[in-house]
């Protein structure tokens, strides 16, 4: 629905001036492109794919090898993933098809206030109240779960699983807000048809989330980039130790907390310079799984013309 | 009722409880870090909190009083940078929504919004600290300015769609071109709405504590110039979290308590602002 006006010579300063202004922000994504590139560049030429492929990280003998941050955050985002993904799509089910309507609005409140609460509070509350409580959790634990490899270990409660804990409630709301959007967008006839054929509630709701599932996997992906590139709260309660483990109570590290750790006291420019080619395929992944989302999100909202519509005579939106 | 009947009624009551507890379940953790960050928070929030500046370690006492002001000045400064800029580029992405310039400039924000944090700070120090070979004040402000801009480009872009499209047809009507239709009719209506988002991404960015650190890094003094390292109340958080001083952790919660009720303000500010402005929308 656009209103067409008339080109006027009176608005070419207006469209050129503000188009002029929205340059800084495509500027600013090209400069930190360029600018990690090139800070990167020592590590980049010295180690090549090697930085990629090792995973000894000693500053002091100028051995730097990435692989334990980049399997501490993919771990950590995915265990995260794991655990938010079912709430985030419950929560979306139950405020678009089944809350009451009085409870909406305070419930998307409530759920939307996670998102806004600063990552740092996170990592105190990590440090302080769930640290200690998943120490408590694994010496709870009988010994022959400990056994298993994927809970070995001594509890010491800075960890793998304390950072995909507080990953998962970080990006809870992201993914259960844009799922909840994308629900919205199913046309009413699907549930509807549903419904008249006798379909339960969770059944009616159920196709709704089959013709939504590409906007839903959208909204994981979102989670996902938020949880890849997440800092302070991880850097707080991961252990901060470099190194390749599955044990969910291992202390592990990450991309972004070796960069907030390290930056600041680099021993030197090659130490730097590693640290921003961490910094530079954090961004590059990032973009890509941004991108990917936003690409699925888009093709679930988009008005679908071509598609023939399952039945004829279209419901009267109520 | 058929067997096969009572299976499905009972699957869809399943899962329609498996819905609440979800809810349940996100709801639980907000719950917990407010009860935590309130009850550990309020007791030491006292006045030297907000007039004092950190004693030496060992000596109880002190407060944030420098890492509030510091907080302030570059959330300030980075908002005199993003407020003007992504106003701006917010209006020229609801005026000409459908041109590829404008796809090109949502794209490059939305990017810009799921870029880490922690990588903005290393552009920032590239760009601000690394020439200069000190951290400042200065560098923290435009760091924040940078996370800022594409929430502000975003919540003015989506306000601005939100006026009645009948305000935008009178101003045409009555021979205004669009510049005059956009400043005077269009945005004065949006206006509150843009306003209370703008202070709402001024608050999110209040909170990050990952650009701050190469770029303002900390200090434990006085400091109102922005050209030396600047302390922050999120980065002082964060150091007194990771020390081992009991006193410090105290403080740390006070700091966390300041911040969240900060965010907990603008948000229900925005929320009814943005309620408000929905109604006049519908109400066309």
């Amino acid at each position: 629905m656009k209103t067409r006006v008339r080109l006027n010579a009176a608005d070419l300063p207006f469209r050129f001036g503000t188009g002029s202004v929205a340059l800084v922000v495509v500027a600013a994504v090209a400069g930190i492109a360029y600018v990690l590139w090139s800070e990167a560049a020592l590590s980049i030429q010295r180690f090549g794919w090697h930085f990629w492929q090792t995973s000894v990280w000693d500053p002091v003998q100028d051995e730097f090898g990435a692989v334990p941050f980049i399997w501490g955050t993919l771990y950590s985002s995915i265990v995260a993933l794991l655990i938010s993904t079912p709430v985030a799509i419950g929560i979306a089910v139950f405020l678009s098809d089944w809350c009451p309507h009085r409870l909406r609005t305070p419930l998307v409140f409530l759920t939307e206030l996670l998102a806004a609460i600063p990552s740092i509070v996170y990592g105190l509350w990590g440090i302080f109240v769930l640290v200690p409580a998943v120490r408590d959790f694994q010496i709870w634990l009988p010994d022959w779960v400990r056994a298993i490899p994927l809970f070995s270990g001594p509890p010491v409660g800075v960890s793998m699983l304390a950072a995909a804990v507080i990953l998962a409630i970080m990006i809870v709301p992201f993914t259960s807000s844009v799922a909840r959007e994308v629900l919205k967008a199913v046309p009413a006839s699907q549930r509807e048809a549903a419904y008249a054929l006798g379909a339960t509630r969770w059944e009616a709701t159920r196709i709704a989330l089959r013709y939504a599932r590409t906007g839903i996997v959208g909204a994981i992906m979102l989670g996902f980039g938020r949880a890849l590139g997440e800092t302070m709260a991880v850097t707080m309660v991961i252990g901060n130790n470099a190194q390749v483990k599955w044990s969910l109570f291992a202390p592990q590290y990450t991309m972004s907390a070796v960069i907030a750790n390290e930056f600041t006291e680099a021993v030197g420019p090659i130490h730097l310079d590693a640290l921003v080619e961490i910094g530079l395929v954090l961004f590059v992944i990032t973009l890509l799984v941004n991108f990917g989302s936003r690409v699925l999100i888009w093709q679930m909202n988009r008005p679908r013309k071509r598609r023939s519509r399952p039945m004829p005579a279209r419901a009267e939106a109520a | 009722m058929n067997l096969r009947d009572m299976r499905r009624r009972a699957l869809s009551s399943l899962m329609f409880w498996l819905s609440v507890a979800s809810v349940l379940a996100a709801l639980i953790p907000v719950g917990m870090i407010l009860f935590f960050v309130v009850g550990k928070g309020i007791g030491a929030l006292n006045l030297s909190f907000f007039t004092h500046a950190p004693t030496p370690v060992g000596e109880v006492g002190g407060g944030m009083a420098n890492a509030i002001v510091g907080s302030l000045m570059m959330v300030s400064l980075g908002a005199g940078f993003a407020i003007p800029v992504g106003v701006v580029t917010g209006i020229y992405l609801s005026e000409y929504q459908g041109t590829k310039y404008a796809s090109l400039v949502r794209f490059a924000a939305d990017t810009l919004n799921g870029v880490p944090s922690i990588v903005i700070g290393i552009f920032v120090y590239a760009l601000l600290v690394l020439p200069v070979k000190h951290f400042s004040g200065f560098a923290g402000g435009a760091a924040l300015g940078v996370m800022m801009l594409p929430l502000i480009i975003r919540t003015t872009e989506e306000l601005l769609r939100m006026v009645p499209m009948a305000l935008r047809e009178g101003a045409y009507a009555l021979g205004a071109t669009r510049s005059r239709a956009v400043f005077s009719v269009v945005l004065p209506a949006a206006l509150p709405g843009i306003l209370t988002g703008v202070i709402l991404a001024l608050a999110r960015t209040a909170g990050e504590t990952a650009p701050l650190m190469f770029t303002a890094l900390n200090n434990q003094f006085w400091s109102t110039s922005l050209d030396q390292p600047m302390a922050s109340l999120t980065v002082q958080v964060y150091t007194y979290a990771i020390s081992p001083y009991d006193d410090w952790h105290r403080q740390a919660w006070a700091g966390a308590l300041v911040l969240v009720v900060i965010v907990l303000i603008c948000s229900l500010l925005a929320r009814f602002a943005t309620r408000r402005l929905e109604r006049m929308a519908v109400g066309r």
